[in-house]
């Protein structure tokens, strides 16, 4: 029996129950509140809520997966050598400025709403991404390189036949971190009125309703345990395809 | 047929392979050999245009390698490297099937390569086809690089130090197979190695080369016998001398009537096995067998007379 994967069903079916029917867990968040406050966040429907937080963290990551993956195969082409050492600056920068200064430089541009964080959520996850892809297309085996050249594959067919396949499984390992990170990050856009389970937790620190704060909390955990794990396993089974891991 | 001619390569200012010309007629073996570093990597890269050569021409059955974009150029020869480079991510059946792909020859066109390929090499497919390399042993992977590069059925296979990776008893086995397979496709072959054995084993002529020179291009008697100089007879080695030489022929061609005592010799053996069964045995002569009839005999004297130098 595999104790990990019927703790993770069991993660997502709890989840699941408790984004349809949020209701029917308010008997256990009871004791957490006072003076008649409510246990149930209902300012908003939880479920619309966490689906705009998924689908914000979805879209930066996508957005980021794209911009880091496509710079990285281009500064390992022998025309785009020279421009390593600046898209690396590039990518680092991006990790540096924190989210929250990101969020404020881009409200006078972009205004309030989702915009902000997106850009805020695209720039933090660039440099796991770009540095990952960085490695693995950096790790691909010379004498496979050199056989697939000395085959007569063109320097396309090189990067999508062995390059990328062989680079995916490092690559994904970028885009899981990126992912995870920007799905907790996603909370502090609710401060500028981005639809995230940030408003939840904010709702609660401001009414000192311990239980909004944990339902909060908790969605957005068990969403990131999920995301990694099942982005994890995906990793496992591309990187025993390539023959490149052993056994994990 | 291979013509090189004057070919040279410059990197960053020192000269790696100077002006170096040879001829490779159809259906030979070139072995390739010099100490690391003498430039028989960047002379074979040339020829399929991995390496663009700072002057000269190669010519390919009468037409210039430059005539062809370079991947329609590699994609008519053959070329297998040590340690194989086998696609990790793909199956044993698609990574020999990597360059008909190329080529677009239709799906069952391939398929019935790639298993005429794996029996050719003695894998059987129904066992092979589908696995990855890394469930393959060394010895494996080695012949399926070398199916990989034969399977769009090239006039020439450039090889690189193909067995430098496996162990010695495999090596043997496998140096014997590539003369079977080539025997029976007449593939020209240039064979790059730092093994003399290797190259007098392999090579019907021997191209020796030191720091980037083509010291003698001959057959390997030739090359036993009269070294062009001090370097190549270093390179045979002055004590092998009669040893190498014996290696290059069969019992077959020197057996004389009548008998002798004792355990019989093959009559396709090499003289040099021979020679080493009469001294390590103390006989005066073997019997020789053909497919087990007995068919004479072999004597020490003659042997002896053989592995002299030449007059
Ligand atoms: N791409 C390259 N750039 C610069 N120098 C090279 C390159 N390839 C080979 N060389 C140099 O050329 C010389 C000959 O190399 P090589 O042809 O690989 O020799 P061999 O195969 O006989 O060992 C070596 O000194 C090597 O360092
Ligand atoms: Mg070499």
């Amino acid at each position: 029996m595999n104790w990990g994967l019927v703790f993770r069903a069991a993660l997502a079916v709890v989840l699941l129950a408790f984004l349809v029917s949020p209701d029917s867990f308010a008997p256990l968040l009871q004791p957490l509140v006072k003076y008649g406050a409510p246990p149930i966040y209902h300012q908003g429907n939880l479920l619309e809520i966490t689906l705009n937080h998924l689908w914000i963290t979805f879209a930066a990551t996508l957005a980021a997966t794209i911009f880091a993956v496509g710079l990285a195969i281009l500064v390992t082409r022998p025309f785009g050598a020279e421009f390593l050492p600046l898209s690396r600056s590039i990518a680092n920068v991006g990790q540096t400025i924190p989210p929250v200064a990101v969020l404020a430089l881009a409200i006078p541009l972009l205004g309030f709403g989702t915009e902000p964080i997106l850009v805020a959520l695209f720039l933090y996850g660039l440099l796991p991404i770009f540095e990952n892809a960085l490695a693995g297309l950096a790790n691909v085996p010379r004498d496979v390189e050199e056989a697939a050249r000395g085959m007569g594959l063109t320097p396309w067919q090189r990067l999508v036949q062995i390059e990328l396949p062989l680079a995916l499984p490092v690559m994904l390992t970028g885009i899981r971190i990126a992912a995870v990170i920007s799905l907790s990050t996603a909370t502090i856009g609710s401060t500028v009125a981005a639809k995230t389970l940030g408003e939840v937790i904010i709702a609660g620190l401001t009414t000192n309703n311990t239980a909004f704060v944990l339902q909060g909390g908790l969605i957005v955990g068990a969403c990131a345990v999920l995301i990694n794990d099942g982005l994890l396993a995906l990793e496992r089974v591309l990187a025993q395809r390539t023959g490149r891991a052993q056994r994990a | 047929m291979i013509e090189i001619n004057g070919l040279s390569k410059v990197f960053d200012g020192s000269t790696v392979v100077d002006t170096v010309s040879l001829t490779v007629a159809s259906g030979d073996i070139c072995a390739v050999v010099g100490t690391s570093g003498s430039g028989k990597t960047t002379l074979l890269r040339m020829i399929n245009r991995l390496v663009e050569p700072s002057a000269g021409s190669v010519l390919i059955d009468g037409r210039n390698t430059r005539d062809f974009a370079g991947y329609e150029l590699r994609r008519q020869i053959g070329y297998a490297i040590q340690g194989n480079g086998l696609f990790p991510h793909r199956t044993v059946g698609q990574n020999i099937a990597t360059v008909p792909k190329l080529l677009k020859w239709d799906r069952e066109r391939i398929s019935a390569r790639v298993d005429e390929l794996l029996t050719l090499f003695q894998l059987d497919p129904a066992q092979y086809r589908h696995r990855l390399p890394r469930e393959l042993s060394g010895g494996e992977q080695q012949r399926v690089g070398v199916a990989r590069a034969l399977a769009a059925g090239p006039n020439i296979l450039l090889m690189d130090e193909p067995f430098g990776a496996l162990d010695p008893i495999i090596r043997g086995k496998a140096q014997t197979d590539l003369l079977a397979i080539q025997r029976r496709l007449g593939t020209t072959i240039v064979l790059v190695t730092h093994d003399m054995n290797e190259a007098i084993a392999l090579g019907s002529r021997i191209a020796v080369m030191d720091k980037g020179h083509l010291l003698q291009y001959a057959t390997p008697a030739e090359i036993i016998t009269h070294p062009a100089n001090e370097f190549v007879a270093t390179l045979i080695g002055s004590g092998e001398r009669p040893f190498r030489l014996l290696s290059l022929d069969i019992v077959l061609n020197h057996i004389e009537p009548g008998d002798a005592q004792g355990e019989s010799v093959d009559a396709h053996a090499s003289l040099r096995d021979a020679y080493a069964e009469c001294l390590w045995s103390g006989r005066e002569a073997l019997p020789v067998t053909d497919k087990g009839v007995h068919i004479g005999r072999v004597t020490l004297q003659r042997l002896s007379q053989l592995a002299a130098r030449p007059q």
